[in-house]
């Protein structure tokens, strides 16, 4: 370091926050006792502009080279002061924040204790920043398109965003079919739209949009590289089914010779399908998929004599020969947009589901009153062998939700507003029915929610105070075993047919996402975000967006809203074309490496590879750090058992002083 | 922790039971079996107890002895808490303060001097084995199976025939076994339920030494009772535990068991609560009666999870109950009729007694019978 250092120490009272448990002026006055320190000064929000102008005033009035800032986490305004010293001429890594906040007012009481810990916090503070060096923030190129994982009404809505906004989006589907679960659902809570009246418009426009490129029957299959320039992997899984040829006419379907023999994914297994299947009439593409697993050809090697599909198909579109191809691409960005399973309702086995016909899940429900359902919207089930239009109908909220006994302790937040809604086209299709509904709170938080609460109850469905505890079987009669806890009755009520409030659980195959990605848990195993409140669609990867239901439960409003701001984060890279990458990153010194590999197997964000190089004419291997990816946790640099890996502005010979200054106090 | 209550001090009813956790769901006492025949509320008690000041009146409620510790309650509860242990808590009070009934006491009392609650003295606890070919197992001499047996079948003539047929079942299978014939004390489940916790707090601490002393690899009990309490209160036992049925299968699966007659009836198992519900054995019982070559194994509606409580537990020997209402035993055997069912295993003492009971209030022994599995088992081996 060329200059000496001439340091300014800013306290800041957050309100009161920390003043009232710090006393800051004391701190003041302890800060110019220390070496280096020209300015001390405390102000009520450091944050502010005022207070931000105080530093850049001095900076420039008082020669000031180096800044410590005590006040918050770094993790809000680091950037904030950064910016200002820089704009006052300083390089924006001459800055260290000192913690008094969230690492001592917040969690101490003790006004004289705390004191001396803020006292210890700046010290080390200052011996750190005396000791850093100007670090450059890099640009590189971002490429102008999107990824997009999953196709339901979050990947939908995201896709159209960005290919409105004019950048190229790859939307990469799973299923053969757009749409998700949306495109199951009959009518929309809480104003009934018909949902696939609302969404079918939109699943056509995501495979006609000229900037879409919509990959069906697929999965990701590797992503390598960084924010602006990630290389994405796709496998299509073979349709043996030509897509061009395909003109979506169904002959095949019907003149399959497994015919309607299998479980309609689509219909939740109360429908049938061939092996030869469209997942619904509106699916798109409308092309055909032969499902490999129940295709005779394709298990047995036989279809008869030959395969009927083939025989009767006008267009020449089987191909049995069909394999799985794999596509590559980059993209400056990711949405993940993989949505829910609902709650397997076995789990739950006082409830009979899976025993009892005719106790079925809400999703189940959706099926059995939709026109396009497997009963054409009649609602019937069998009770035993006995097929029957219910008139005792029971609905039962919070099936696996809100409940420790299966792991699940979160609150689905769509369940209470289906119930309503499909214990209201029960009413409508059935007028004559009784319909309950068991539930233990009513949630009915969203616009126009207590309203269509209100409506429902008025129509005749009467709500009990009570979360059942058993199903059992009398004569013909499914019996409730519960107790109106309003009135504290036991009470075992008879019905015909059972609906279960299934919630909403994280994919059975959310796994393979989250190990593709990187991606984080919270508590609940949905995919985490960046920050609760303030980075709600972001991941810890930049250039990694969360939209829709994989994050967590959420009613289709909630989903469309966060696919748009997905969409409009993700675009953030792709407009500006470029991306700025942190200076922050760890830096290898070649000299003392030993190629041992260790650090690249600590790193969590996969930056550090082996390289070979020429020391003094031996080819040697030793780290390098993809900056791009270096996030600068440090990881690798605990890790490292000869020093060789370091981030910047944590060099050891940075924070080993800072640690020591933490142990006195002069 | 599962089923542990704490004895500190310090604890007050709502920390000890964690009533604060309650929402109020009512999916306790929606699936408390007993309710169709008492006035017992287990919801109401979580709510009510959360004010100290109501205990004692709250104690004073016949109800809390109608609970039969199914744990139905427990295992139902979306947030945790085992409802049942509130009214056991209470129970608590008043054996604290010496108010409760005199066959209550007299349980208690010989538990605590002849280590089992019938009032035998404890030197006539093995009289069972006479006349058997019986390997004892000696603490310095590992074993595999070390055998617990319940009080119930060690004393109750009725009973005593599931360990005599369980030692004939071994021999045959030629199982390296052991039974106790000495230090063998109850195992307290029925204290714990009773509300007797100094007491049983010192029987799991005796028990504990007792069996951890034994070099075998893990402990066999014939009663679902023992087999529950030892799995979920013991938890510094040093082996595993399992019940016998368990111990069958995997004899049978090994070959080391065999049939060597048929039987051709209809037979329903009714899975135990202790056996089923709070400790999740429902297979093995099935597989033992499927081996059977004629037997047609038929299930109640509400078999397995939704089992229905016999009402043997709980303490409910020491303490009749007021109801004139149909008992749930006979609710059990109306149901094993309708079936056409002409045995009803069973895989406890309790169940034997109570379902015996009913069957014969039910006029039905012509028509069918209730067998503890090792009867069944035995008389075919
Ligand atoms: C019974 C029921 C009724 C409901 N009724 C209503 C209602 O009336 N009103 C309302 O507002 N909300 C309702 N909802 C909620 C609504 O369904 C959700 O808000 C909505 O479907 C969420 O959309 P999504 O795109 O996040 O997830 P999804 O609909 O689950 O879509 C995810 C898509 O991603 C695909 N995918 C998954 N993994 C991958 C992968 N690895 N690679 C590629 N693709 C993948 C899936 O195949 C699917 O197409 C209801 C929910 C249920 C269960
Ligand atoms: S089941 Fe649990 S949460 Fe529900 S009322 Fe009973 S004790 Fe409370
Ligand atoms: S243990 Fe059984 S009998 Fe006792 S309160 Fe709970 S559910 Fe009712």
């Amino acid at each position: 370091m060329t200059e000496k250092p001439k340091l300014g120490v800013y306290i800041c009272h957050c309100g009161i926050n920390i003043s009232a448990t710090v006393d800051v002026e004391a701190l003041t006055e302890y800060a110019l006792t220390l070496p280096n320190v020209k300015v001390a000064r405390h102000y009520s929000y450091m944050c502010s502009d005022p207070g931000q102008l105080l530093i850049k005033n001095d900076i420039k009035a008082e020669g000031l080279n180096r800044i410590v800032v005590a006040s918050c986490s770094p993790r809000m305004h680091e950037p904030t002061f950064r910016k200002s010293i820089q704009a006052a001429g300083l390089n924006p890594y001459f800055l260290e924040m000192a913690n008094i906040r969230e690492q001592c007012s917040w969690v101490h009481e003790d006004r004289t204790e705390a004191t001396i810990k803020a006292k210890k916090l700046v010290a080390a503070a200052v011996a750190k920043v005396r000791l850093l060096e100007p670090l450059e923030a890099r640009e590189v190129e971002a490429e102008r398109s999107a990824l997009i994982i999953g196709a339901g009404i979050a990947g939908i809505q995201a896709a159209l965003d960005i290919a409105d906004a004019g950048f190229k989006v790859y939307l990469v589907e799973k299923s053969p079919s757009v749409g998700g679960r949306m495109a199951q659902l009959d009518k929309t809570f809480p104003t009934l739209d018909c949902s696939a009246c609302i969404l079918t418009p939109k699943m056509v426009d995501s495979a006609n949009h000229p900037n879409i490129e919509l990959i069906t029957y697929a999965e990701v299959e590797e992503v390598k590289g960084y924010i602006g320039n990630f290389e994405i992997k796709v496998r299509k899984k073979a349709r043996y089914v030509d897509f061009d040829k395909c003109t979506g006419c169904g002959d095949c379907a019907s003149a399959c010779r497994v015919a309607n023999r299998f479980a309609s994914e689509f219909d939740e297994g109360m429908g049938k399908r061939s092996a030869v299947y469209l997942p619904f009439p509106q699916a798109v593409p409308a092309k055909y998929t032969i499902d490999p697993k129940s295709c005779l050809y394709l298990t047995k090697g036989k279809c008869g004599k030959a395969p009927k599909c083939a025989e009767v198909c006008g267009a020449g579109a089987i191909n049995f020969e069909q394999t799985d191809e794999l596509v590559e691409f980059k993209a400056g960005a990711i949405i993940v947009a993989t949505g829910f399973d609902v709650f397997d309702a076995t789990g739950k086995p006082e409830y009979g589901y899976g025993q009892y016909p005719n106790v079925i899940t809400g999703l189940e429900m959706e099926r059995l009153v939709s026109a396009s359902g497997p009963t054409g919207g009649k609602i019937k089930v069998f009770n035993g062998a006995e097929e029957i239009v219910p008139q005792e109908i029971a609905f039962i909220q919070c099936v696996g939700s809100r409940d420790k006994s299966v792991g699940v302790e979160y609150c689905s937040r769509v369940c209470c507003m289906y119930t309503a809604k499909q214990a209201h086209l029960i009413v409508d299709k059935l007028p004559e029915a009784k319909v309950r509904v068991y539930y233990m709170d009513v949630r009915a938080f969203g616009k126009g929610f207590e309203e269509f609460y209100d409506r429902v109850r008025r129509e005749g469905v009467r709500y009990i105070r009570g979360n059942p505890s058993e199903i059992f079987k009398r004569g013909n009669k499914l019996v409730i075993k519960a107790e109106d806890t309003l009135t504290a009755t036991p009470l075992e009520d008879e019905v015909d047919m059972v609906v279960l409030a299934v919630g909403l659980k994280p994919r059975s195959d959310y796994r393979t996402t989250m190990e593709l990605l990187r991606l984080s848990q919270s508590p609940d195993q949905f995919f985490l975000e960046a920050h609760p409140k303030l980075r709600p669609v972001d991941t810890a990867t930049d250039g990694i967006f969360l939209a829709g239901c994989c994050q967590g439960p959420k009613d289709i409003p909630d989903t469309v809203a966060q696919a748009k701001g997905a969409a409009s984060s993700a675009m953030i890279p792709l407009a500006k074309g470029k991306v700025t990458i942190g200076a922050q990153v760890a830096t290898v010194f070649e000299a003392t490496c030993r190629g041992c590999g260790f650090c690249v197997s600590i790193c969590p964000y996969s930056a550090i590879e082996l390289v070979t190089v020429n020391r003094m004419g031996h080819m040697i291997e030793v780290a390098r750090v993809n900056e791009a990816l270096c996030k600068g946790c440090g990881s690798c640099s605990a890790g490292c058992l000869s020093d060789s890996i370091q981030p910047k502005s944590f060099r050891d010979r940075q924070i080993l002083p800072q640690i020591a200054a933490l142990g006195v106090l002069r | 922790m599962r089923g542990m209550i704490m004895s500190t001090e310090s604890q007050t009813f709502t920390e000890k039971f964690d009533l604060l956790g309650c929402i109020q769901c009512g999916r306790c006492t929606g699936g408390c079996p007993v309710t169709v025949r008492t006035n017992l509320n287990v919801r109401r008690f979580v709510y009510d107890a959360y004010s100290e000041e109501k205990l004692e009146e709250l104690a004073k409620l016949a109800e809390i002895w109608d609970c039969t510790a199914c744990h139905t309650c427990a295992v139902r509860c979306p947030k945790g808490l085992k409802p049942l242990e509130v009214l056991i808590g209470l129970r608590s009070m008043l054996v604290d303060s010496g108010k409760v009934q005199s066959t209550v006491r007299n349980a208690l009392e010989s538990v605590y001097l002849e280590g089992n609650p019938w009032e035998k003295p404890k030197a006539t606890r093995y009289d069972w084995m006479e006349g058997l070919d019986v390997k004892l197992a000696k603490p310095d001499t590992p074993v595999e199976n070390l055998f617990f047996v319940c009080c119930t079948i060690a004393y109750d003539p009725r009973l005593q025939v599931v360990a005599k047929n369980m030692v004939r079942l071994l021999n045959k299978a030629g199982a390296d076994y052991g039974f106790m014939a000495e230090g063998e004390s109850c195992c307290g489940s029925e204290i714990h339920t009773l509300g007797e916790e100094l007491l049983f707090e010192e029987i799991v601490g005796e028990n504990t030494a007792f069996l951890n002393d034994f070099q075998a690899r893990r402990v066999i009990t014939l009663s679902p009772h023992c087999f529950a309490t030892y799995k979920a209160r013991y938890p510094h036992l040093n082996k595993p535990v399992l019940h016998y049925t368990q111990l069958l299968a995997e004899l049978l699966q090994q070959g080391n068991l065999s049939w060597g007659h048929d039987l051709q009836k209809k037979v329903v198992f009714h899975d135990p609560c202790y056996l089923g519900k709070q400790s999740g054995v429902y297979d093995e019982p099935r597989r033992l009666l499927k081996s059977i070559k004629g037997v047609e194994l038929v299930e109640f509606d509400r078999s397995r999870e939704r089992s229905l409580c016999c009402e043997g537990g709980g303490g409910k020997m020491w303490v009749e109950s007021e109801s004139k209402k149909e008992r749930l035993a006979e609710t059990r055997i109306k149901d094993a009729h309708n079936l056409g069912a002409q045995i009803v295993a069973v895989a406890c003492p309790f169940c034997v007694l109570t379902l015996e009971d009913a069957m014969k209030a039910l006029g039905y022994e012509e028509e069918m019978r209730v067998a503890e599995m090792t009867e069944l088992l035995a008389e075919l081996a």
